[in-house]
């Protein structure tokens, strides 16, 4: 949460912790790298040249940072209000199922820019819709907001396999994929809008979708911190008691935070189905709802640091990916701890270090005050 | 002699250049490459021409659906060739870069791609399914004999039609009781639905039950043992699960395939287009071992092995049921 400590400065608070932590989860894995034999150095550096090293690893960093910036922006609107919403998976692969039916139903006959809007709104439905359960029985009948958002994950999995195998695959087709939309409503790849302004980059899923998100960013920051609608909400999620006290309609916040919160996972389905998959198919979510927890809590709960946090993430993915190509002792599961360590020392040992650098501060600050 | 000697130097540097520019890949599919299924069979084929033949190849495990294309984008730009794509997801991928790859070989399996540096490789699984039909039709006591899929896809359907076919060749009074596990992909890993479904074919009389359902058949082999009844395995040879129980497996040699497309990369023999594999070439057989030879008798040995005979010279034509997605014959 956004407790601010008088006795460090805010600017150590949000950005060299963050960047200690980080630092402590690459020692660790570059020891696991070095113990299965490999050269830690020469891993990072693997790592960080596969995410940022060409276009074509820039481009696939950023398609992931999209995926994580909507469902980090969606666990981090309803931590505001003190929700946790651990249902971003469930949301956007539902918002993808969203996207989907209006492309499916209306790819023949309208045009990309009536389509768009069509299917943000379709993504944002749905998400919402998936969303909405779990707050009303948190709102209302004071079911936990956790438990219930991590069933509805699993209902939506159940669903989307049913309705891809009885309703969305082509007759006679063993796969459980409905068919591929006309190419009007394919999301532009960057690589495209490139090629309009002249300028040749290679191929990659990053689509308009990356835009999106950042102007999304901006309309979340507005919201939470320049909206009633927001205050209200940071009240709710700073004492539940007290704006209640103050005449805030606590349940009405509960419910709408929330839905605004599925919303934003929704979106996530729209790069994935309409950028990249230009169809609906199976497991397209792939943990980038559960990975949009990892990223709001580094990034603070706010979009800026969201937006940061969602780069990192998709250096790690992007890299993680170049590295186990490289090098074949690192496999897919080393990848994933090495993504677990960094989860779990800028999530939940996000304060470890903060107590000391605290008294580095303190230590700093009386030096200081004595040469004055 | 120092002719002799530059003559050895020039064979080891053009062997050594040889192994140094073949460069085999292999992308696994979501699950991995330790699934007991599918990939793994792959893996076994590929770390057998590892073994056989010293050269390493290059592997990938993807994570989510986009990595499929990029993996294999990426085995195709570093020089991999041949590139051998695993199952039917990865149709789609193969497809779109082996037309932006013209000069690199690709493999398939389990899916048809129609492109001309593309070899696909399916398997007549109907072929395989008959014979151990007819096995199960000949140590039938009851002339019952059950069939248990695991999700309602054609694929199944073709293990189905087959199995029928073989049953009623063998006897032609014998009746086939079959299920299906279930409607999803979780019908692939659901040991106990498959055995209460084996439970409810036994109580119907059923004494052979054949399971082409994934890890949902661990459980059809358990229940088989505990009523005593007989069961037959799928896939890989599974004989050794159950000794004693288990009167066979239907086992599809992806291992084999997948061994078989580099082979013949590296000796130059590649061949695109598609590769059914069926009893003659080895793609598919049922399964003799140690752990079933008891239970095999001298007659039903020969009768299958006459078939299979029969099958491979054309004089049985088992129907495929994919051919006209239904199972008449």
């Amino acid at each position: 949460m956004s407790k601010t400590s008088s006795t460090i400065p805010k600017w150590a608070d949000v950005l060299l912790i963050p960047i200690i932590n980080l630092f402590m989860a690459l020692a660790v894995s570059a020891m696991i790298i070095y113990l299965v034999g490999e050269n830690p150095i020469e891993a990072l550096k693997l790592m960080i040249e596969g995410a940022f090293g060409s276009s074509e690893g820039v481009g696939y960093t950023l398609y992931y940072a999209t995926n994580f910036i909507f469902t980090g922006l969606a666990v981090a609107m309803a931590f505001h209000a003190m929700l946790f919403n651990i249902g971003g998976e469930g949301q956007a692969y539902i918002g993808g199922l969203g996207v989907a039916v209006i492309l499916l139903a209306l790819d023949q006959y309208l045009p990309f820019w009536i389509l768009l809007p069509l299917a943000l709104i379709g993504a944002m439905l749905f998400g919402a819709a998936w969303a909405a359960v779990p707050a009303y029985l948190q709102a209302y009948r004071g079911s936990h907001i956790v438990i219930t958002t991590i069933m509805f994950n699993f209902i939506a999995a159940n669903l989307m396999v049913y309705l891809l195998v009885n309703v969305f695959i082509l007759p006679g087709s063993m796969t459980p994929e409905s068919r591929v939309f006309e190419e009007i409503a394919w999301m532009p790849s960057i690589q495209s809008i490139f090629a309009t302004l002249g300028i040749e980059i290679s191929d990659s899923p990053l689509n308009l979708s990356f835009i999106i998100a950042l102007i999304v960013s901006l309309i979340v920051w507005i919201y939470i911190w320049h909206t009633r609608w927001g205050y209200e909400m940071r009240s709710v999620g700073f004492s539940e008691k007290a704006a209640t006290y103050a005449g805030i309609n606590t349940k009405r916040v509960i419910m709408i935070t929330m839905l605004i919160s599925g919303a934003l996972a929704g979106l996530a389905g729209v790069n994935e189905i309409m950028g990249v998959q230009h169809k609906l198919m199976l497991d397209f979510v792939a943990g980038y709802g559960f990975t949009g927890i990892a990223v709001a809590l580094m990034g603070r709960n706010h979009p800026v640091g969201i937006i940061m946090a969602s780069i990192l993430f998709g250096a790690l993915f992007q890299g993680g990916a170049e590295l186990s190509f490289d090098m074949p002792t690192i496999s897919k599961e080393m990848v994933f701890v090495i993504q677990g360590l960094i989860i779990l020392f800028s999530g939940a040992l996000a304060y470890m270090s903060r107590p000391w650098v605290e008294k580095i501060f303190i230590i700093f600050s009386k030096n200081t005050k004595k040469g004055a | 002699m120092k002719v002799w000697k530059t003559g050895v130097i020039l064979a080891v540097a053009v062997a050594a250049l040889s192994a140094g520019e073949f460069k085999p890949a292999v992308v696994f599919d979501m699950g991995g490459k330790f699934d007991k299924s599918f990939n793994e069979g792959v893996y076994n084929g590929v770390e057998r021409f590892k073994k056989e033949t010293g050269i390493n190849y290059k592997s990938f495990e993807i994570t989510n659906p986009t990595q499929r294309e990029q993996a294999i984008k990426k085995m195709a730009k570093r020089g991999a060739n041949p590139v051998l794509g695993i199952g039917f997801a990865q149709g789609p991928a193969i497809d779109k870069i082996a037309g932006k790859f013209p000069n690199t070989q690709f493999g398939i399996i389990d899916m048809v791609v129609n492109k001309p540096n593309v070899q696909s490789i399916v398997f007549k699984e109907h072929e395989g399914s008959f014979l151990v039909g007819m096995l199960a039709a000949m140590a039938s006591k009851t002339h019952k004999v059950g069939f248990i899929g695991g999700m309602d896809i054609p694929l199944i359907r073709k293990f189905k039609c087959g199995y029928e076919q073989g049953v009623k060749y063998a006897d032609p009074k014998a009746e086939v009781i079959q299920n299906m596990t279930g409607s999803t992909p979780s019908a692939w890993n659901d040991p106990s639905k498959g055995g209460e479904l084996a439970k409810g074919q036994f109580d119907r009389g059923v004494d052979v039950v054949f399971a082409a359902a994934g890890g949902t058949g661990i459980g059809v082999y358990q229940a088989a043992k505990d009523a005593g009844k007989l069961a037959i395995g799928v896939d890989s040879n599974q004989n050794y699960l159950q000794p004693g129980t288990m009167l066979t497996s239907m086992v599809k040699r992806v291992d084999i395939a997948a061994y078989n497309l580099f082979k013949s990369a590296k000796n130059g023999s590649f061949k695109p287009g598609i590769q059914a594999l069926g009893l003659k070439e080895n793609g598919v057989d049922w399964a003799l071992d140690k752990y079933n030879k008891d239970l095999i008798t001298e007659d039903m040995k020969k009768a299958v092995e006459q078939a299979k005979a029969d099958i491979i010279s054309g004089k049985i034509k088992v129907h495929d049921y994919m051919s006209d997605n239904s199972c008449k014959y």
